[in-house]
């Protein structure tokens, strides 16, 4: 094992109020250098708040930022916005209104780095555009300006606030792929807020849940994805069937069979499966009876009535097409067990039959 | 604002100066702490904008307080109750006025089809320029035994004088104030509340009633709450209709006494009375502050036929001859008397001088001194910044012969050379009419977004590179016209420039006054339009322009 590099960021139980309400509540965060972790939670739970603390723009109540070597917030200091090296994008991309594209992405340059500008215009595809101004430019091209104008002076590290909310759904699918590509070619460490689950599994390397003013899962998208932490967090990144089950010694019995356990619990548990780990097998004798169907082309969902009058949905390739009254045996991927109040216990999944 | 598309949306409204009007922080909102803490030296900069007035004033309360018991019998005895009566009728009866012409003009012009709303929106706002004593220049010279009435008609009529002159002078001196905020009220005002009022059976005037006027209700108060102000704190009008208020009497005392305490006591009794209404106002105004800012739809115009129309028009029509045509006409015939007279007439070219150097730098200090404490209010908000703007507000609110005698009193014991300095004269203008940039420049302020100042900083631009590159450009219009509107006043101001003025220092305003209070109509009258030319400038800026600038 090689040591672990310095992080880029380090945010150590920050809190913050506002008030009566809790935007941070002993936060942690690390981010390694050059790597694009994504802050994800539903709208108040804290997210930027996190950034514009990190950014300078709110000072914690408690806690340390450290950015590179530096500590930038901690007790007894409070580096102000400009000399963090941060680059910011802002949701609303706060182009200066007055300055043209060439000027905007200059502003955090000495006079002297002309010819950065026009590397970040090329970066970012929009070289020859210098001399429009920003109202002139489409919503894409606005968030073009918006990160190069960030990423122009070479920052630590770039934050951006929800910066694909503002972009009509085509436009963003495209953005995103966009905004990767540049962030990892520019080698930028960044961390970017989102409440978009999709959002954040496609873009980053990173993931942190967020609820509450705390991260309550930090992993790898297909990790997260796979091992939520919590229901709640399956909730949050997916569809998800939850059912009841209990576990006994090396083995956890749901409705939908028994799957080998390995955990400590024993009695009730929770029992959380993706719709995608469920495959629905046309059979007379199966178990499963076809409920409904939505088809949406690439694929569809399936809604499954079990022997005791549950529902559980699955989603599966557009074919077999299954019909309402269609009877089928379940074949399972995987199931992540949850017990009891002791959420972050670690899950453990049965290998596929 | 921009014109909708379909028609002739009412342009009447001045952006900048109704951003002054609608400026007295509103109280029951409750701020939270959000950001960084604004820096010590913003901090510093905001507060001293509270030291030229607050001091003298603060000196002054001190004095009084600690004065011998005989000081103040002034302020016990029977005449200084019938002073306070007077004031009080006055002050009643020229709001009552200003609130009712500034309502109907406002609903006339903006939700009727009577037609040409901006050139009728102008006209309103244009006696805005002239000083209430010009308007009491010009009414004592078309009447009066010699006046310019009795001259075409051969009919004696008595001189327009005394309560009724006084009313007159400052009735039209002050409407223009309700009718702007009315009037923009009233286009953002969301139309379908008066529509479903009239779906339930209401008609127009129970709508009036019961709908709209309680949505103007902060605006309209705001209008009326600066008519009582300025009535209270008027000098020029009452003290050329010879009618007792107590600005003129206060001025008496302190001209005709080497002892200042009792003008001192009568000034800190107008003060009192100047935040009673203030506190008055703001207590009333309670949480109706919350009406619609949806300009979506264009309001339905109701139609004005026959009778009716004509009522409207000759209403509107009166208004605009007293407040604009009239003194205009009356102070041209007095130069025209004048020179066929053989008077002397020509331009006070000095006082001129004096009247545009003093505006200007009043104008230009006081756009400087209002960036701190805009951007104290607008991206440091707390109680704290709201109750620096609130003091702001206060010293706009203060009588200004009560500041000028306090500055006076204070500059005498304590300042030395700049007692009598056109240096302290200048600062006490801006810090006096401090409100008005503040006002214009916090729209302006309120309009952009402070993300653009964060990104400025993430750039790595410290505070002062950012106000220079990225706030001012984006508020240089709200200051300029923030600066205009200070200009404009300062031009027309009378009692503080009388007391603090440097030996020497003449401006229009003091050579009218003087002039007209010693019956020399013709020179006066050639002092006033030089007055409202200088003045057109800034009119032009704050109140013909800003459709063409917006559009």
């Amino acid at each position: 094992m090689t040591t672990a590099p310095e992080p880029a960021i380090h945010c150590h139980s920050v809190s913050r109020r506002f008030g009566s309400t809790v935007a941070l509540s002993e936060f942690e965060l690390v981010v390694a250098p050059g790597s694009i972790l994504s802050l994800l939670g539903p709208s108040g739970c804290g997210k930027t708040t996190a950034l514009r603390v990190i950014a300078g723009f709110e000072d914690p109540d408690s806690g340390s930022v450290t950015i590179g070597e530096r500590t930038v917030v901690g007790p007894g200091v409070s580096l102000p916005p400009e000399r963090r090296r941060v680059g910011m994008v802002f949701q609303d991309y706060a182009l200066f209104p007055h300055m043209s594209v060439a000027e905007n992405v200059a502003y955090g340059l000495s006079s002297g780095e002309l010819g950065r500008v026009y590397e970040v215009l090329e970066l970012v595809g929009l070289a020859g555009m210098g001399d429009r101004m920003p109202y002139e430019l489409s919503g894409g091209e606005q968030q073009r300006v918006a990160l190069a104008r960030a990423l122009a002076p070479r920052p630590t590290v770039v934050l951006l606030d929800e910066p694909f909310s503002n972009l009509d759904a085509p436009q963003r699918e495209r953005m995103r792929r966009e905004v990767r590509r540049i962030l990892l070619e520019a080698g930028a460490t960044a961390v970017f807020v989102t409440h978009d689950q999709a959002e954040a599994l496609a873009v980053a390397d990173m993931v942190a849940v967020m609820r509450e003013g705390r991260v309550v899962q930090v992993g790898a998208p297909h990790i997260i994805y796979a091992r939520p932490s919590d229901p709640w967090v399956a909730g949050f990144l997916g569809d998800r069937v939850l059912v009841p089950g209990t576990a006994g010694i090396g083995q956890v019995v749901t409705p939908l069979g028994a799957f080998p356990y390995r955990g400590r619990a024993n009695g009730d548990v929770q029992v959380m499966i993706r719709p995608e780990w469920i495959h629905p097998i046309p059979d007379d004798d199966g178990a499963a009876t076809v409920v409904d169907r939505e088809f949406y082309g690439h694929d569809q969902m399936v809604l499954l009535e079990l022997p005791d009058g549950q529902h559980v949905q699955a989603r599966i390739g557009p074919r077999p097409l299954l019909d309402p009254g269609d009877r089928v045996s379940l074949g399972i991927d995987e199931v992540v067990v949850y017990h009891g109040s002791d959420l972050a216990a670690p899950p453990v999944v049965p290998p596929a039959d | 604002m921009n014109d909708r598309p379909g028609g002739a949306a009412p342009q009447v409204q001045s952006p900048e100066i109704g951003g002054v009007l609608e400026a007295p922080p509103g109280s029951g909102k409750r701020y939270e702490r959000t950001g960084r803490a604004a820096p010590p030296w913003l901090w510093a900069a905001g507060l001293l904008v509270l030291v030229p007035i607050g001091v003298p004033v603060a000196s002054m309360l001190a004095r009084v307080l600690g004065a011998s018991d005989g000081a103040w019998d002034v302020l016990f005895n029977a005449r200084t109750a019938e002073l306070v009566l007077r004031s009080a009728l006055l002050t009643l009866l020229v709001t009552t006025a200003a609130t009712v012409i500034g309502i109907a003009a406002a609903w006339i012009i903006v939700r009727t089809d009577l037609g040409a709303p901006r050139l009728w929106g102008v006209l309103m706002l244009l006696p805005l320029v002239i000083p209430s004593y010009v308007f009491a220049l010009s009414f004592l010279a078309a009447t009066g035994p010699r006046g310019l009435v009795a001259d075409l008609t051969g009919i004696a009529v008595p001189f327009l004088d005394g309560l009724p002159g006084a009313w007159l002078a400052l009735t039209l001196s002050t409407f223009p104030y309700v009718f702007l905020v009315t009037a923009a009220a009233l286009q953002r005002l969301d139309p379908a509340l008066e529509e479903a009022a009239r779906g339930l059976g209401a008609s127009t005037w129970r709508v009036f009633r019961t709908v709209t006027l309680p949505l103007l209700r902060p605006a309209v108060g705001a209008g009326a709450l600066l008519a009582a102000l300025y009535t209270l704190s008027d000098f020029g009008a009452v003290s050329l209709m010879r009618f007792d208020a107590f600005t003129r009497v206060i001025y008496a005392q302190y001209a005709g006494r080497l002892d200042r305490t009792p003008a001192a006591v009568l000034s800190i009794a107008l003060i009192v009375i100047a935040l009673g209404i203030l506190w008055a106002e703001q207590r009333t105004r309670g949480r109706a502050s919350h009406y619609s800012h949806r300009p979506i739809r264009r309001p339905t115009r109701h139609r004005l036929e026959g009778r009716r129309r004509a009522v409207a028009v000759l209403f509107l029509g009166t208004i605009a001859a007293l407040g604009v045509i009239v003194p205009v006409t009356v102070l041209v015939a007095w130069v025209v008397r004048g020179i066929d007279a053989g008077e002397q007439i020509a331009v006070p070219w000095n006082a001129v001088a004096g009247s545009v150097v003093g505006s200007v730098l009043a104008a230009v200090l006081a756009m400087a001194a209002a960036l701190p404490v805009v951007v104290l209010a607008v991206r440091y908000r707390s109680r704290r910044t709201e109750a620096l703007e609130r003091s702001v507000y206060v010293m706009f609110s203060l009588p200004h012969i009560t500041v000028a005698l306090a500055v006076l009193i204070f500059a005498v014991r304590y300042l030395g050379p700049l007692y009598q300095s056109l240096a302290l004269l200048v600062v006490i203008y801006a810090t006096m009419f401090l409100a008005q940039a503040t006002g214009a420049a916090k729209a302006s302020l309120l309009q952009v977004d402070p993300h653009l100042e964060e990104a400025a900083r993430s750039l790595g631009k410290g505070p002062f590179r950012v106000l220079r590159d990225v706030t001012i450009p984006l508020i240089w219009r709200g200051l300029l016209a923030g600066g205009a509107l200070v200009f404009l006043t300062t031009m027309k101001e009378l009692p503080a420039t009388l007391l603090l003025r440097p030996t020497g220092f003449e401006t229009l305003a003091v050579r009218i006054w003087a002039a007209a209070d010693e019956l020399f109509y013709a020179r006066a009258a050639t002092a006033a339009l030089v007055l409202l030319a200088v003045s057109a400038v800034p009119a032009y800026v704050l109140i013909v322009r800003p459709k063409d600038a917006t559009s």
